[in-house]
């Protein structure tokens, strides 16, 4: 497509591990393998600095988790944030859930302008004046001051999961959010930490019999009865809890069969659901499976009504990136605010983008080159074999350090947030 | 690739040499590549980073693969002993590299059980598939590495082996870990290139790495990481729960 854009890259201290634009769009929350989270503003629009218009800049920036030690079962707990979820904005203030593997956390994030200053009950150094020295009564005045921004937790919410969470969500009535670990997912209000209830649970009696796990889950976006989990081994269940308490017995049960001609020892491995996530309009989902994107009307359980090849001349080289791991990276995925486009990374810093409505696909790279302002993204090739041309890069050439697993779009303009590592881009549409 | 129902021509009926050469390279390259991807799965589910749990998905996803690979084995009959009247080990040149593997925990296993006498489970090789534990590694009988808080069973032979290498990821000793793995590095095989025809002889894969480590050495116990000024706080965990 080359579409022309604005970039920015900002750089943080650690490997980037979530991003996460809030409802308007306006702040930009990022969480971190060292426990942090920065959380990125839109600039105004301002007439004396027209270039600026729609920048991100730092906002916040707090500690969210420390690492801690298990005891029981002699293990480190990793402080890294596996993922954030912003609440609705309800007043000045902003919320956001941010978790790792064992507890998530409420953050408060409000701003300060003013100070009150005029006391008289302190000396020139600081020190308290004895009481009986005090003669008037001063009342103190409110000053404007540098803006502050303050981060405090508001809520903790742990010991309620014994595998990593891997996912939260917020539901629809703004009341209550699900965490999801391997095997559990758990049912929590805001308001109350010392419990949750389990709706679903597929731990099986004997752990050896385990094949399955739970890898995301998601609540609908409208109706606050219905959730989403995906499994390792391709499928998605859709629940409604207003069946029963406990939801193990799905309403809905989405699989693709499977290409008997294409299977291998890998077939069940690359079928693994990373990610899923449902349209704004609440009428589709989408799943990420290590080669392909696919979208499933919620009205049919058969078969996605659309499959987008990420990167398919990857299937020969499933046994190498086997045995170096890489078969294994949770890839995410996100909708355009208006559905009409879907975006997920790749390896060598390279992300993909699909137009549903014109079925055109285009291959970008998030790299020091695109974070010049007003630079071109240059639309990227892999070659899988043959004569390579100018400018495409052979299969063998990619970097698979290089990955890029989170990404989120703007959920009305055409911004995008990009994960490269320890590196954050945000590309925009050009504004004329 | 690993498809299956890969076309293999029947050696016994092979007129041409060369043919029948042609015929033993297509089966026991694809019977080799299938070796090795078991022998990389088995040594994925061991080796872990012992100080943070390690990814239950992953461990997930692997042991579905070995048992995969363990069933289609089983199927070929790769599985059976070779002299069904035998109530003995299984012969050495077959699974050679599962053998190594096994060979620092039989040392210590004592009598091992027979192999399955054709009765066309998984009985007899299974039981070749124990995990390597270092010699004095202190067992944790009552977990295996998914169960976090029940009781362990032994549910048949595959089972059992599988429990095995769960029970090496309880095991909180790194060091002999990374010891016996150490001068293992991937790649130290490569796959793609066994695929594109490259059948250098008798290619034993993850052997010819392992064949030069020395048998696992003990390490002292480390599992507990707490030290005395951390007592407060676990006395602390355990009276609040």
């Amino acid at each position: 497509c080359g579409r022309e854009l604005f970039s920015w890259q900002l750089h943080c201290a650690d490997i980037i591990s979530t991003v996460e634009f809030n409802y308007s769009g306006d702040l930009l929350a990022t969480g971190d393998k060292g426990g942090r989270v920065v959380i990125f503003q839109r600039e105004q629009e301002n007439k004396s600095r027209p270039h600026s218009r729609g920048e991100y800049n730092v906002y916040s920036t707090f500690q969210s988790h420390e690492p801690e030690f298990d005891y029981l079962k002699s293990l480190e707990i990793e402080e890294k944030i596996n993922k954030i979820r912003w609440l609705p904005q309800q007043n000045a203030a902003h919320f956001l859930l941010s978790t790792n593997d064992k507890t998530i956390k409420l953050w408060k994030i409000s701003e300060r302008d003013k100070r009150a200053e005029g006391y008289n009950l302190k000396d020139e150094d600081g020190r308290l004046r004895d009481p009986f020295r005090i003669t008037a009564l001063r009342v103190p005045i409110l000053k404007p001051m540098d803006l502050m921004v303050e981060a405090s937790p508001r809520r903790i919410f742990a010991n309620a999961h014994t595998y990593h969470i891997n996912s939260i969500s917020v539901n629809s009535d703004h009341e209550t959010y699900l965490s999801a670990d391997d095997l559990r997912i758990n049912l929590w209000h805001l308001e109350i930490t010392d419990r949750s209830f389990n709706i679903v649970d597929i731990k099986p009696a004997n752990m050896e019999e385990l094949t399955e796990v739970i890898t995301a889950a998601e609540f609908h976006p409208h109706q606050c009865n219905v959730f989403v989990y995906s499994s390792s081994k391709g499928t998605i269940r859709l629940c409604d809890m207003r069946s029963s308490a406990l939801c193990d017995r799905h309403s809905k049960f989405f699989e693709e069969p499977e290409d008997p001609s294409s299977r291998s020892f890998f077939s069940e491995i690359i079928s693994s659901i990373s990610d899923v996530k449902f349209s704004h309009s609440g009428r589709y989902m989408m799943t990420r499976d290590y080669l392909s994107v696919k979208v499933w009307d919620l009205n049919m359980e058969s078969r996605p009504v659309e499959t987008h090849q990420v990167h398919e001349y990857l299937r020969s080289k499933l046994c190498s990136l086997y045995e170096n791991d890489c078969i294994f990276d949770k890839f995410e995925c996100c909708w355009n605010g208006s559905d009409s486009a879907i975006m997920t990374g790749s390896y060598n810093n390279f992300f993909r983008m699909f137009d549903r409505d014109t079925r055109r696909d285009v291959t970008l790279e998030a790299s020091r080159e695109s974070s010049k302002p007003r630079a071109s993204l240059k639309p990227r090739k892999v070659c899988t074999g043959g004569k390579r041309r100018k400018d495409e890069i052979s299969v063998d050439s990619l970097d698979f350090n290089k990955k890029i697993l989170h990404t989120a779009w703007h959920p009305v303009d055409n911004v995008i947030a990009v994960a490269a590592t320890n590196n954050l881009y945000i590309f925009q549409d050009k504004i004329n | 690739m690993f498809a299956r129902g890969l076309k293999r021509k029947c050696v016994g009926h092979e007129e041409d040499v060369e043919g029948a050469l042609a015929g033993l390279k297509t089966v026991s390259s694809y019977s080799l590549q299938r070796q090795s991807l078991l022998d990389m799965s088995l040594v994925k589910l061991q080796l872990c980073h012992m100080l943070v749990e390690p990814n239950l998905c992953r461990s997930v996803l692997i042991a579905n693969t070995v048992r995969q690979i363990q069933e289609e084995m089983t199927q070929d009959g790769t599985w059976r002993a070779v002299a069904p009247q035998a109530a003995e080990r299984a012969p050495l040149d077959r699974l050679v590299s599962t053998e190594i593997l096994c060979r620092a925990a039989w040392g210590q296993e004592g009598a091992h059980p027979a192999p399955g006498l054709g009765d066309g489970h998984t009985q007899g090789p299974v039981s070749d598939l124990c995990p390597v534990t270092s010699a004095q590694a202190p067992r944790h009988p009552q977990s295996s590495a998914w169960e976090m808080d029940g009781p362990r069973e032994n549910r048949g032979s595959f089972h059992k082996s599988l429990d095995q290498i769960f029970e090496t990821l309880e095991t909180k000793n790194p060091s002999c870990m990374e010891e016996l793995f150490s001068d293992v590095d991937s790649p130290y095989y490569d796959l793609d290139t066994v695929l594109t025809g490259m059948m250098g002889g008798a290619r034993s894969g993850p052997c010819e790495g392992l064949e030069g480590l020395a048998p696992a050495t003990p390490a002292p116990s480390s599992s507990c990481k707490s030290d005395l000024g951390e007592l407060d706080h676990v006395v602390e965990i355990l009276v609040e729960t």
